[in-house]
């Protein structure tokens, strides 16, 4: 549809004075679903449909020499991202450029030629949460917000704690009570207002949307600044085309929870293309999904392009999104690029979870598990074409999750301290 | 049955800014034919042009969703709390 705008139901913009090129070179924010137009603001919603509201842009001119000469973080992406051009002025977590590993031995164990795993665990709060987090702080401090804070499944709640308290902005997170514990000691260490709600990720999600309506001031990251903050997933898209020499991969396998990252991904390649700083190309995108919380890949399969919302019930908690806001997008993306999107069970994200610590000594959470896990399914039903470039994301670090896989690894043997017993056990 | 219906901030221009109205109904159908007939004009925004509720409306009574529930069939008992909230969501 074309893009409408409506003086009588475009929202107003905050009454907090926003600052010259706060936003950098965004315009304005555009519903994905109908084209509406509404001025940049703490939005989230079209008026007209409740869409998603997307940040629309007038992009620069961007070389590559430019990108290459800016810092060593998602800041070198400046220009492409809803923020102003003196953001490293102000405090933050300075997440981004995390290594990009060439997986030869996990390509060796799946059967694929040529793999490469983007590690985001090493973020500043050991998660890709920081990147999108990063930009969302950006949009609060510009929009005068006096509290900083989230609904989350516990990577996000890491975030947004660690970078308020270095923003020195008051952080207020909301998780399921049932949340890994070094996921909730992980938030508690930087905020005294974490927030323990008896409920799935959709119980907090829902309350955290109806604060957001009722607060003034409160800046909730993936709610009422959700378009600044979804920006910042971009910045994995970019990071991968530069670190392999300013070209796109043939295939991506992502994890799928909300469908945020993926789309955000995809629409990363698809600006290096019309900026130029990419040769353009076709390339697959993969979803990622449990079992026991696989909604978009059950549509997948049925060929449908509804999404069924589900009770989650999976070890990857951070997956475990029942109803996923941008689903039908993920759908969209992965059929158009060639992909797919599949699932795994729960032993299944165990295994891959060991898989890659004992390949490429990466450890990492469940939703890592869940996306190798998937990336070898889709070797082992023939969806992927292993003589082909393939990226696999890992978003965060194993420590978060250690009770995963705290029953299937362990001592090998247990023995006296001497010789002879070491060599009784069998080790060698 | 007179039910109490939290308004999400896209929709209190038609409610005069008010953040919860009553609404009577025995189903969520019937509630949202009465806060059309009070505020005219809000169930084109609920509900899209087959009648159904917008992809990315979420709607609960009590605190469940009713896409778990029987859809705009939910039984809306007196007294019961009906909120309307856009969807959005977080993870990866």
């Amino acid at each position: 549809m074309s893009a409408v705008v409506s003086e009588s139901t475009q929202v107003a913009t905050p009454a907090h004075e926003l600052r010259d090129g706060a936003f950098g070179h965004a315009t304005g924010l555009s519903c994905r679903e109908c084209g509406h137009q509404v001025a940049l603001g703490p939005h989230y919603a079209c008026p007209e449909c409740f869409g998603p509201l997307e940040i629309a842009y007038d992009f620069p001119a961007v070389t590559r020499e430019e990108i290459e000469a800016g810092p060593a973080n998602i800041w070198r992406y400046k220009a492409l991202l809803p923020v102003p051009s003196d953001i490293e002025s102000s405090p933050n977590m300075e997440p981004g450029f995390t290594r990009l590993l060439k997986a030869d031995n996990l390509g060796r164990a799946l059967g694929i030629d040529n793999l490469w795993v983007k590690d985001d665990s090493t973020n500043p709060t050991n998660s890709f949460k920081d990147r999108v987090v990063a930009c969302a702080l950006s949009a609060a401090r510009e929009f005068g917000s006096k509290v900083f804070a989230c609904p989350s499944t516990g990577n996000l709640a890491n975030a947004v704690a660690a970078a308020g308290a270095r923003a020195g902005i008051k952080t207020v997170v909301f998780i399921p009570s049932n949340l890994e514990k070094p996921k909730q000691i992980n938030s508690a260490i930087y905020t005294d207002s974490l927030v323990a709600v008896n409920g799935n990720y959709d119980d907090v999600n829902k309350l955290a949307s109806e604060i957001a309506g009722e607060e003034d001031g409160w800046a909730f990251v993936n709610v009422n600044v959700r378009p600044y903050y979804a920006e910042g997933s971009k910045t994995l898209g970019y990071e991968i085309a530069e670190q392999l020499g300013w070209r796109l991969p043939d295939q991506i396998v992502i994890p799928v929870a909300s469908g945020s990252q993926l789309t955000k991904v995809h629409k990363a390649f698809q600006e290096l293309i019309e900026l130029g700083l990419v040769e353009d190309k076709p390339y697959k995108v993969y979803g990622a999904q449990a079992t026991g919380c696989s909604p978009v890949s059950v549509a997948y399969k049925a060929g449908v392009d509804a999404i069924r919302p589900v009770k989650p019930d999976t070890i990857a908690k951070s997956l475990a999104i029942g109803n996923p806001a941008d689903g039908i997008y993920v759908l969209d993306v992965c059929r158009q690029t060639g992909g797919a999107v599949e699932d795994i069970t729960d032993d299944e994200v165990r295994d891959a979870i060991v898989l890659l610590a004992r390949t490429e000594g990466v450890f990492t959470e469940t939703a890592g598990g869940t996306t190798v896990g998937v990336l070898k399914k889709l070797v082992e039903t023939g969806q992927l074409d292993t003589s082909l470039e393939t990226v696999v994301i890992n978003t965060g670090h194993g420590l978060k999750t250690l009770d995963a896989v705290a029953d299937v690894v362990g001592a090998r043997a247990t023995i006296e301290p001497n010789y002879a017993a070491f060599r009784d056990s069998g080790i060698v | 049955m007179s039910v109490s219906v939290r308004i999400p901030t896209i929709l209190r221009t038609y409610t005069g800014g008010e953040s919860e109205v009553s609404a009577t109904g025995a189903t969520l159908a019937e509630v949202i034919d009465d806060l059309e007939a009070n505020f005219a004009g809000i169930k084109g925004r609920i509900l899209d042009d087959n009648g159904a509720l917008r992809r990315f409306v979420n709607v609960y009574v009590g605190n469940e969703d009713v896409r778990f529930l029987e859809d705009l069939a939910t039984p809306t008992p007196d007294g019961a709390q009906v909120s309307v909230i856009p969807a959005v969501a977080g993870g990866c």
